[in-house]
């Protein structure tokens, strides 16, 4: 805004486009992670591990972040796209994003037909019942080893070229493409999703549920919409990690995978999307590195810095966007610090 | 006429302890409508009843005309009765542009799954913005609601029940710790709400009930004391032994 101090409406409208714009950050991210496939060709398969579990990381943050849902079960909808992808690939067809699509649907529906269980309780009984959910989900595969392989896992899953043009590579470029083309559009159907009236709603329903009612917002059928969404995102996941691995192992369903994504997004910070990616790149690097110096006691380490960041305080470790140069969340900051001074002064 | 609002025989209970005891109250369409009483008679659990927050044990609540007994606090909201509250209840880090867009995004049901960004809601932002102006906000509609000074929250606390366009409109004692310099911003929009809506008015100020309400029902331990005009209830007897005088 500049010169004459706008009518409210014009300030109105000027202060919500403000608060949907791209922001530097998010391009350079997005600039960074696309220059990546020619920076470090050698690590094009962590990079794929990275962007998969980013994408899970972003729709947990969808309902932890935005709607206020605690899962410890997240994991069920990623194996169940997981298989789902690599049964549909071994029977029906083998073309990736075909196969993307179904995994998605399969997973997301789970998702609507589970997400009745999180409406009501508190979020210690939601913990409770979605690890419940992915528990029993574990077993299942693991009892029908005739079409799932069992423990062994489902292997002989063919997959062939995406859309018929561009064949998997032996380095993992062509699915780290996938998997980042597939965590680009996640994210930005996401950021208009949080973005508009019922995204708005989301929010509030969080922040003060007393408040939404008296609204008029009827919260059950708006969670619901988002943990299938949420679903639907996780499934597509689980597929991604199939297709360009060939394998699917009951290891994604396992209960680590759970926690680890809920741990990606302490680490990330849950509610802005991109706390996921952050969390994502932050949690896999130094796996990766802890378990190199100290392949033994790397869950240790782990178990430290989860510790000290709890204890150091998420509010101020958890706003890395807050420190990026040029971002709203970093310009509020300074605003609030200036109004907590102000008042100070005043008192 | 057809009551905007009423009661007939409202009893919640609460294990042993009755909070609201066969109250039937009847509240005419533009009505100015006070409800007042000494501590614990059971106000605030009336105005819980009457917008679902809880359920009542016995009795019927109509809007309109309308039974709405059974239905669900949101649902109430949409077919016109909406409250405040006594203790703020706002969304902290949000603004008040996007509380106030939020509580008119719902009322025109712009809430369901969508996809245009909430920008593109231009008939709702410029509403948004003459409610704000008009509740003195404008000047502070971008910063998080938990800064504002407290009468600014409870001004935003009144916008947003008013955003939703209500018939009948539930005022739990809207001016409830304000600073005595912020106060009469505060009482200036409870005076200039709209002459068709119907307000019923929860408050321990006496100067505030007699200047405002065109009619008093007094509560005493959850059922309905007494009930008349303001002539009528400041001159009863009755009424100042057991209410007024605590604070004379």
């Amino acid at each position: 805004m500049s010169g004459e101090p706008a009518a409210p409406s014009g300030q109105a409208a000027a202060l919500l486009r403000r608060a949907e714009r791209w922001q530097l950050w998010e391009i350079a991210l997005w600039i960074i992670a696309v220059a990546m496939i020619f920076v470090m060709p050698s690590h094009m398969l962590i990079l794929t591990e990275i962007a998969i579990l980013a994408l899970l990381a972003v729709s947990l943050d969808l309902i932890l972040g935005y709607a206020g849902i605690v899962s410890l079960g997240h994991a069920a909808f990623f194996g169940l796209g997981a298989y789902s992808a690599g049964l549909f690939a071994k029977f029906a067809i083998t073309e990736p994003v075909t196969g993307l699509l179904f995994a998605g649907a399969v997973s997301g529906v789970f998702g609507l037909a589970t997400s009745f269980l999180v409406l009501r309780g508190s979020d210690l009984t939601r913990l409770m019942t979605t690890f419940g959910v992915a528990m029993l989900l574990a077993e299942v595969v693991n009892q029908t080893g005739w079409l799932t392989g069992g423990a062994d896992g489902l292997s002989g899953v063919t997959v062939t070229p995406i859309l018929g043009l561009f064949e998997f590579d032996l380095w993992g470029r062509t699915g780290y493409i996938y998997s980042l083309i597939v965590l680009m559009a996640v994210v930005f159907i996401s950021r208009r999703i949080v973005n508009s009236p019922y995204g708005l709603s989301l929010k509030a329903i969080k922040r003060n549920p007393t408040r939404a009612a008296m609204l008029g917002i009827s919260p059950n059928r708006r969670i619901v919409v988002i943990y299938t969404i949420a679903a639907v995102f996780a499934g597509m996941a689980g597929a991604l990690l199939t297709q360009t691995t060939s394998f699917v192992s009951p290891d994604a369903l396992a209960f680590h995978r759970s926690a680890d994504v809920l741990l990606v997004l302490v680490i990330g910070g849950a509610g802005y999307l991109y706390g996921g990616i952050l969390g994502a790149v932050i949690f896999t690097i130094l796996r990766d590195w802890l378990s190199v110096i100290t392949p033994q006691y790397w869950m240790f380490w782990i178990g430290l810095i989860l510790i000290v960041i709890v204890m150091v305080g998420r509010e101020r470790v958890t706003r890395w966007q807050a420190l990026l140069p040029g971002s709203a969340a970093n310009r509020e900051a300074k605003a609030r610090a200036a109004a907590l001074a102000a008042a100070r002064d005043a008192a | 006429m057809i009551p905007a609002l009423e009661t007939r025989n409202l009893t919640k209970r609460f294990g042993s302890f009755v909070a609201t005891s066969d109250v039937s109250l009847s509240v005419r369409p533009g009505a100015r409508h006070a409800l007042i009483g000494p501590n614990g008679a059971g106000k605030t659990t009336l105005i819980n009843l009457l917008t679902g927050v809880f359920a009542a044990n016995s009795g019927q609540i109509l809007l309109g005309g309308e039974d709405i007994t059974a239905l669900p606090a949101h649902a109430r909201v949409r077919r016109g009765l909406s409250r405040t509250f006594q203790i703020n209840q706002l969304f902290a880090d949000m603004t008040p542009l996007d509380s106030v867009m939020l509580a008119i995004g719902e009322r025109e049901g712009h809430g369901r799954l969508g996809w245009r960004p909430l920008s593109a809601d231009r008939v709702v932002a410029d509403e948004a913005a003459a409610l704000l102006e008009r509740f003195r906000l404008a000047d502070v509609m971008g910063s998080a609601t938990t800064l504002l000074p407290y009468g600014k929250q409870r001004l935003l606390e009144i916008a947003l029940a008013i955003a939703t366009r209500p018939r009948v409109l539930l005022l739990d004692e809207p001016a409830a710790g304000v600073p005595e310099e912020e106060r009469h911003e505060v009482l200036g929009i409870v005076r200039d709400l709209p002459a068709d809506v119907t307000v019923v008015l929860i408050e321990h100020d006496m100067d505030l009930v007699f200047s405002f309400a065109d009619r008093i029902s007094v509560l005493v331990g959850g059922a309905l004391f007494a009930e008349g005009t303001v002539a009528e209830i400041s001159g009863d007897a009755r009424v100042k032994a057991i209410y007024l005088g605590e604070d004379a």
